[in-house]
């Protein structure tokens, strides 16, 4: 019940100002006669025409999503890999940090048109821009992650055998849990530019190709739609990033709240 | 050295040494200098004893302890615990750290962190069970199970890393100034839980402190360390009742007397170092 509650209260606080904002949109382009900026009224009117009752969501939006998790899951991976690797080890440090600000300053939409040179304009190369992007506040995260693992329990875990996976495991991985969830969530919100930018240069499905799609054919109440959409999805996968990190991460929220109480 | 181990038991059980720290000496090698943290220790806990180590602060005792444990690897001489000479954290040691705080770990609840060590011994799950509801009971944590560290008392965390220590059934127990972050209150009752394993379970326990009280009132054996570089400034047989309790025991005539020898030694020891003292 209290759970409920708590929970209700945060999306309303959290509804609140997106509310005002579409209410304040909706009475400023009221008797809007712009073409290129309609009515919010015609707006929505629309998204139910061009995203419900039509095949979008299977053709449009579900490959989009489906390229922003693989690609996502993809950068989690191999960010969390080679961070705990580079972490851990001083000398890997020196040898790969440089080389790794170098490649994270690349703004990786100038990435696009090399990877389709190599991986062709399908759905590998969208994913591979998408892990080009999301791969980097993952890793350097984690590399600081692994770096501030407490002395006292690396040498607790030495005296009680906890060694190879498990020490991976329950020792490194999890203390730089927070970092690798900020990581995370960084990564994320790049990751959603990457899949809309990704499918501009060269697609034939996703919600990026219908929103320029919709552009270039005038259909700019259909292009309105899909902007509302994209925004929309980035708000629900924030949400479930949230909700991630919580369970993730209750344990560190506890400790610090108790740290900032003073021993109980 | 041999000898002094086989007079060294009181209860008439084994009286072979169990840890020999034969000759150690550990110089930290830092950038253009090196400081030498201990100079020359040499002494043996008998299997089954209890030998706390009280030395002023800055004595090496932390540098000694992690000698002892495997985590350091000294300079000069050999920690042979049970035959084998020590070169890596030994699997029937458990440590008690003093930074309870960061020595458990906060992701995990309290049955996970006195269970995680046995998994890695890979005991069967009921037999792990077990071991941890025993543990847990021996500690007086019979109801926080299931809660975490952070959300219990320093005294009660301590409590925890006592309890995985011991699950862990260990030869040697070593204590590294385990109580020197509590309350005092919490600070007696955590010396008489310790005395009270140790009589019940017999391991043989090291625990090194630097409170002189602590040292008498806990140990069958103090061992007084002199100021860095350290060597071995005495060895106090403490000849005490085996039942003791903070208060007669404590206040009792022969408390007082070895307390105040051990205490002289101390000021010695702030006054010299290993360089003097062995000279």
């Amino acid at each position: 019940m209290r759970l409920a509650g708590r929970i209700v209260r945060t999306l309303v606080a959290a509804l609140a100002l997106p509310t005002v904002l579409l209410a304040l949109w909706w009475v400023l382009t009221a008797d809007s006669e712009s073409y290129y900026l309609p009515p919010l009224s015609e707006i929505l009117a629309d998204v139910d025409d061009v995203w419900l009752r039509s095949d979008r969501l299977s053709v449009d939006v579900a490959p989009s999503l489906l390229r922003l998790t693989g690609g996502f899951l993809l950068a989690v991976l191999l960010g969390v890999a080679l961070g705990v690797a580079i972490g851990s080890s001083r000398r890997l440090r020196a040898f790969c940090e440089p080389v790794l600000e170098f490649l994270r300053a690349i703004p990786p939409p100038v990435l696009v048109p090399v990877l389709m040179l190599f991986a062709g304009i399908g759905d590998a190369m969208k994913v591979l821009v998408i892990v080009s992007g999301c791969l980097w506040p993952i890793l350097l995260n984690t590399v600081e992650g692994v770096r501030a693992v407490d002395e006292v329990l690396v040498e607790t875990s030495r005296c009680y055998g906890v060694r190879g996976p498990a020490r991976l495991w329950h020792l490194v991985v999890r203390s730089a849990s927070p970092q690798i969830v900020t990581g995370m969530r960084q990564g994320l919100s790049i990751g959603i530019i990457l899949m809309v930018i990704s499918e501009m240069f060269a697609a034939s499905n996703g919600l990026g190709f219908s929103i320029i799609q919709f552009q270039r054919t005038f259909a700019v109440t259909e292009m309105w739609t899909g902007i509302l959409l994209l925004g929309l999805l980035g708000f629900l996968l924030a949400t479930l990033m949230r909700l991630f990190e919580r369970h993730v991460l209750n344990w560190y929220f506890g400790l610090r709240q108790a740290q900032r109480g003073g021993s109980r | 050295m041999s000898a002094m181990s086989q007079t060294r038991t009181e209860a008439g059980t084994r009286t072979e040494a169990l840890l020999d720290v034969r000759a150690v000496r550990k110089v930290y090698e830092g950038q253009g200098r090196s400081v030498e943290a201990v100079r020359d220790l040499t002494f043996s806990v008998a299997r089954g004893d209890l030998v706390c180590v009280v030395g002023p602060s800055g004595a090496g005792k932390t540098t000694l302890l992690k000698c002892i444990a495997g985590l350091l690897a000294p300079t000069a001489g050999e920690v042979v615990l049970d035959g084998e000479p020590v070169d890596g954290p030994p699997p029937g040691m458990a440590v008690v750290f003093q930074e309870y705080g960061r020595s458990l770990f906060p992701w995990m609840t309290v049955r996970k962190n006195v269970e995680l060590p046995l998994k890695q011994k890979k005991l069967p799950k009921a037999r792990r069970a077990e071991l941890v509801h025993q543990a847990l009971s021996a500690v007086g944590l019979d109801d926080v199970h299931g809660a975490y560290p952070w959300q219990l008392s320093g005294g009660m965390q301590q409590r925890v890393a006592i309890a995985r220590a011991i699950a862990y059934e260990p030869h040697i127990l070593l204590m590294d100034e385990p109580f020197a972050a509590v309350d005092a209150q919490t600070r007696a009752d955590l010396e008489d839980l310790v005395r009270s394993l140790w009589q019940r379970l017999g391991v043989t326990t090291l625990f090194v402190t630097h409170d002189i009280d602590e040292a008498v009132y806990l140990g069958q054996r103090v061992l007084v360390l002199s100021s860095s570089p350290t060597v071995v400034l005495d060895d106090v047989t403490i000849d005490l009742p085996a039942q003791r309790d903070q208060l007669t025991t404590r206040a009792s005539t022969r408390f007082t007397e070895l307390r105040g020898h051990v205490f002289a030694q101390i000021q010695r020891a702030k006054r010299h170092s290993g360089a003097s003292v062995a000279g």
